[in-house]
């Protein structure tokens, strides 16, 4: 596989446990050799440089801070450990210290001990300790994984906007879709160690390239379908085919909340509601298409019109995706 | 932006840190409180209690100037610096031999890696008597390294450093076996870390590793030396047991029992636990420093 | 923060095959000289005195070797040194077994002063082990004059040696069970009890099968020492042979009187107690790994 990061890019690798992400990220990093390949930086051959020699701040997981050191020299550390030439003074990191500590957000902490830390701001002393080095690249591993739900959402905002500050291209893992799709300049989307689709969150999202990536990227809908002379032809429902849609029998993917609701002897797919359940904004909607069962969600408070347990509607995707039956 | 919920659901090690009152007896539907802890006491009582006091109390007849004129006589005050003081060096000593094959054992994979790791503990598995002659023998003077030592005119068995080589085979597990977990429990992710700060090998082992391990390093130097202090039977028979150079206070102890001289055995076994428990509270005290550092 | 001027890309391409860590220690040249250190400070201190052992036993040949191991004082004290633990380690593991139930599964007020206590035994010398018992049974010890007069033999006699072989061995099973029982906690006795199982049959059925792999393991640790014990039961024994000589006993009188082979001999079968413990701590630690208390040391 192939793949190329911009300058000054944030770019997601989005995949499920497994699909080679973390590999991808290690081997970026340095700290994990590659069987075959090659891997370059701005023309440089990075595949020979020692990972030390690479400059990449890398902030992980578990974040990896030393337990023994307090903030400020964990922060240092990667500034103390240069050779004596390229070592800036004393005074000029603890200024550097300083200056990260209030990017960071941290002013006051640089006394503590990792330990006395909380979740989010231990992410924050990784992150400020992976850029002191004045990183060529900066990667991310889960950076919010270990993170409860609610500073996951406070700390993406805040990183991407240090991320636009700092001018650093970026790669970061992530396994969650939403979280890529908020957060990146592109996505990566990577399943088994291959790369599946590249482009923009909207890109991506809106045009999955594999019924693979529809799926992955939130809740699918499927149906059996057969595309004829232009048109998509859904059990008795037929409708002019996708652009680009291949011929033949083919899988017809949609958002369980892209549809529209007509009266039973209107247009669309005939659908017996089995169930209705109202879920906050949302209306999730049990029924029964060609046999199928199915799980559509209405935009509430209201249920569309006609549909009730027992009753049967017509439904249309507004916006199908097609793909060559297997 | 405030970092409260992340700071409401910090994890704070389940420990007494939180001095908790309890009742005398918290009421539990569990049955047996009363016989297991009756049987505890009670044995605990007979074994332990009873007989130490025995030991606190019997110097005394003495009278404090005779406890003192005891422990400061020269062959009594010799045989206790040559216990703490040769007990001191073998446990510093098997710091770095501890760490060497504890790193071996986590870091390396080759053949006999297992058994080598069983080995470790046969300090611990051989009667101590038989340590002591076997040891003897290998250094006396006659025996295959004590008489290489002789050639560059070291005096092995028979000499402080004798008691030494036997002090360091005992204590070696108490270091390998406090370090071992430690060692392969630290992250590796904190290590590569280091790395991608740009850290080279030795200054990753020397400001990252090391000072992990310190803790427990001092809490396995600390096990050997306890250890060390009270060791006899891998001792004595290396040892020669000449008064004031080569005797070790337990020695002096069964020596003061077979003149029925009890309270001045008393005397020096009291004079030993306090010194010991003394050093053990200094050694403590780094180590919960030290171990602040990490776990606040 | 990073202000330079990067060429418009930086780009990878990798085969995303199973790659492998690097991260492990790298140092060129030195992984054969630690290994070689190792194996060179755990020969010549730990590997050649059990190597001596039996080349002394053995050195002039096997009929004395032999010879040395029927004569009746090393038979004595076999016999000996075996009821000795026969009688000091059931014991142990009983109170063990009881400190750690009553530890582990009820609060109380003193428990971390009643772990230490335990403990306690661990930190003394051996010698300070069977000094306690001669103070207080000895000739001129605190019940000296009473077992006198109603002819008892406590110290310089068996129930010395039992008291203090018990002494020096007194934590071992107890100190292996407190730390698995205290993380297993009381939940699967607790649903035991609600199921309707008595007190004992709740032990039997639930509790003994949860700590029974770590209860054998301190069991042979205990053992082990109880047979191996020279310093405690030193002082308490007087030497007298065939009657208060254990076998680590037995092996001092004979290489005080010089008697190489006969001191091998009978060492040898301590170290053979020893190896057989090793290798059955070493199989316990292997196949039960999760079943045992964390951080296992004897």
């Amino acid at each position: 596989m192939s793949l190329q990061a911009r300058d000054k890019e944030f770019l997601a690798l989005l995949g499920p446990s497994g699909s080679g992400k973390t590999t991808l990220l290690r081997v970026l990093a340095g700290l994990e050799k590659p069987d075959a390949g090659e891997v370059r930086f701005g023309g440089e051959d990075f595949l020979s440089l020692p990972v030390r020699r690479r400059r990449v701040g890398m902030v992980f997981q578990h974040y990896a801070l030393f337990r023994h050191m307090t903030v400020e020299q964990n922060i240092a550390f990667g500034l103390t450990v240069r050779s004596r030439r390229e070592k800036p003074s004393r005074a000029d990191i603890r200024a550097r210290v300083a200056d990260l500590l209030s990017l960071v957000q941290l002013e006051g902490l640089d006394k503590r001990f990792p330990a006395q830390l909380s979740g989010g701001q231990r992410q924050r002393v990784a992150l400020a300790r992976a850029l002191a080095i004045e990183p060529r690249m900066l990667l991310l591993d889960e950076p919010f994984g270990a993170l409860d739900a609610q500073v996951r959402r406070e700390l993406r905002r805040w990183l991407r906007e240090l991320h636009d500050r700092a001018g650093v291209t970026t790669v970061f893992v992530t396994h969650d879709q939403e979280e890529a799709l908020d957060l990146a300049d592109r996505v990566a989307i990577l399943k088994d160690g291959e790369l599946i689709q590249l482009g923009a969150p909207n890109e991506v999202y809106e045009h999955p390239a594999t019924p693979f990536v529809f799926d992955f990227l939130g809740q699918a809908c499927r149906l059996p379908g057969v595309i004829e002379a232009g048109r998509l032809r859904i059990a008795d429902w037929e409708s002019a085919a996708p652009k680009d849609a291949p011929g033949g029998p083919v899988e017809v993917f949609f958002r369980p909340d892209e549809v529209d609701f007509a009266p039973v002897d209107g247009a669309g797919l005939a659908a017996e509601v089995t169930g209705v359940a109202q879920r906050g904004p949302d209306v999730r909607i049990d029924c029964r298409i060609e046999g199928h069962a199915m799980e559509l969600i209405g935009h509430g408070p209201t249920l569309p019109i006609g549909v009730a347990p027992g009753l049967s509607v017509r439904i249309k995707p507004f916006r199908p995706q097609v793909y060559a039956a297997r | 932006m405030t970092d409260r919920a992340a700071a409401a659901t910090v994890v704070r090690p389940v420990t007494d840190a939180w001095p908790r009152r309890t009742r005398l007896v918290e009421h539990s539907i569990l049955p047996g409180l009363g016989l297991s802890l009756g049987v505890t006491l009670v044995y605990l009582g007979v074994i332990v209690i009873i007989p130490l006091t025995m030991l606190a109390l019997r110097p005394w007849e003495l009278g404090l100037d005779g406890v003192v004129r005891t422990l400061t006589s020269p062959r009594v005050a010799a045989a206790l610096r040559v216990s703490f003081g040769v007990s001191l060096a073998a446990a510093l000593t098997n710091a770095p031999l501890g760490l060497l094959i504890a790193w071996t054992l986590t870091r390396y994979d080759f053949p006999g890696r297992r058994l080598m790791d069983a080995f470790v503990d046969l300090p611990f598995a051989l009667p101590t008597a038989v340590a002591g002659i076997a040891l003897t023998t290998i250094y006396a003077p006659a025996g295959p390294l004590g008489a290489l030592a002789a050639k560059i005119g070291l005096k092995t068995a028979y000499s402080p450093l004798g008691i030494f080589i036997a002090l360091t085979f005992i204590g070696l597990p108490f270091v390998v076996r406090s370090i071992q977990p430690v060692l392969q429990d630290l992250d590796r992710d904190v290590e590569e870390a280091a790395q991608t700060l740009g850290a080279n090998d030795l200054q990753r082992i020397a400001l990252v590793v090391i000072p992990a391990l310190a803790p427990a390093l001092l809490s396995g130097v600390s096990l050997a030396f306890a250890r060390a202090v009270g060791e006899y039977g891998s001792v004595i028979f290396i040892a020669g047991n000449m008064p004031l150079k080569t005797e070790i206070a337990p020695l002096l102890i069964v020596i003061k029992l077979e003149q029925y001289d009890y309270a001045g055995a008393a005397a020096i076994g009291l004079a030993m636990l306090a010194i010991s428990f003394g050093a053990l509270a200094g050694m403590n005290a780094v180590q919960i420093f030290l171990a602040r550092r990490g776990r606040a | 923060m990073s202000q330079l001027a990067l060429p418009p890309a930086a780009s990878t391409a990798t085969p995303a095959v199973a790659a492998r860590p690097i991260a492990r220690i790298r140092l060129p040249g030195i992984a054969p000289l630690m290994l070689l250190a190792s194996a060179a400070v755990m020969m010549g201190l730990i590997g050649l005195p059990l190597v001596v052992v039996f080349q002394e036993a053995l050195a002039k040949g096997l009929p004395p070797f032999l010879a040395a191991l029927k004569e009746p004082d090393a038979i004595a004290a076999v016999k000996l040194t075996l009821l000795v633990a026969a009688i000091a380690v059931p014991l142990n593991a009983v109170f063990g077994v009881s400190a750690a139930w009553a530890i582990s599964k009820f609060e109380f007020r003193g428990k971390s002063v009643l772990l230490t206590l335990i403990d306690l035994p661990f930190s003394i010398s051996p010698v300070v082990s069977g000094l306690v018992w001669v103070l207080l049974f000895g000739a001129q010890g605190l019940f000296g004059t009473f077992l006198v007069d109603h002819d008892i033999k406590i110290v310089f006699a068996v129930p010395g040696l039992v008291l203090a072989t018990i002494l020096v061995t007194f934590p071992f099973v107890a100190r292996e069970l407190i730390p698995l029982m205290q993380a297993q906690g009381a939940d699967e006795e607790a649903a035991a009890l609600t199921l309707g199982a008595g007190g004992f049959t709740t032990f039997r059925r639930v509790t003994l099968p949860n700590i029974q792999w770590a209860l054998l393991y301190g069991v042979l640790l205990c053992n082990a020492r109880a047979m191996g014990e020279f310093g405690a039961v030193s002082v308490v024994s007087g030497h007298i042979r065939g009657l208060t000589n254990t076998l680590p006993l037995h092996v001092e009188v004979l290489y005080n009187d010089y008697d190489s082979v006969g001191a091998f001999a009978a060492a040898s079968l301590l170290a053979g107690l020893g190896i057989i413990t090793l290798v059955l701590k070493t199989v316990l630690e292997w196949r039960h790994a999760g079943e045992l208390a964390l951080g296992h040391r004897s």
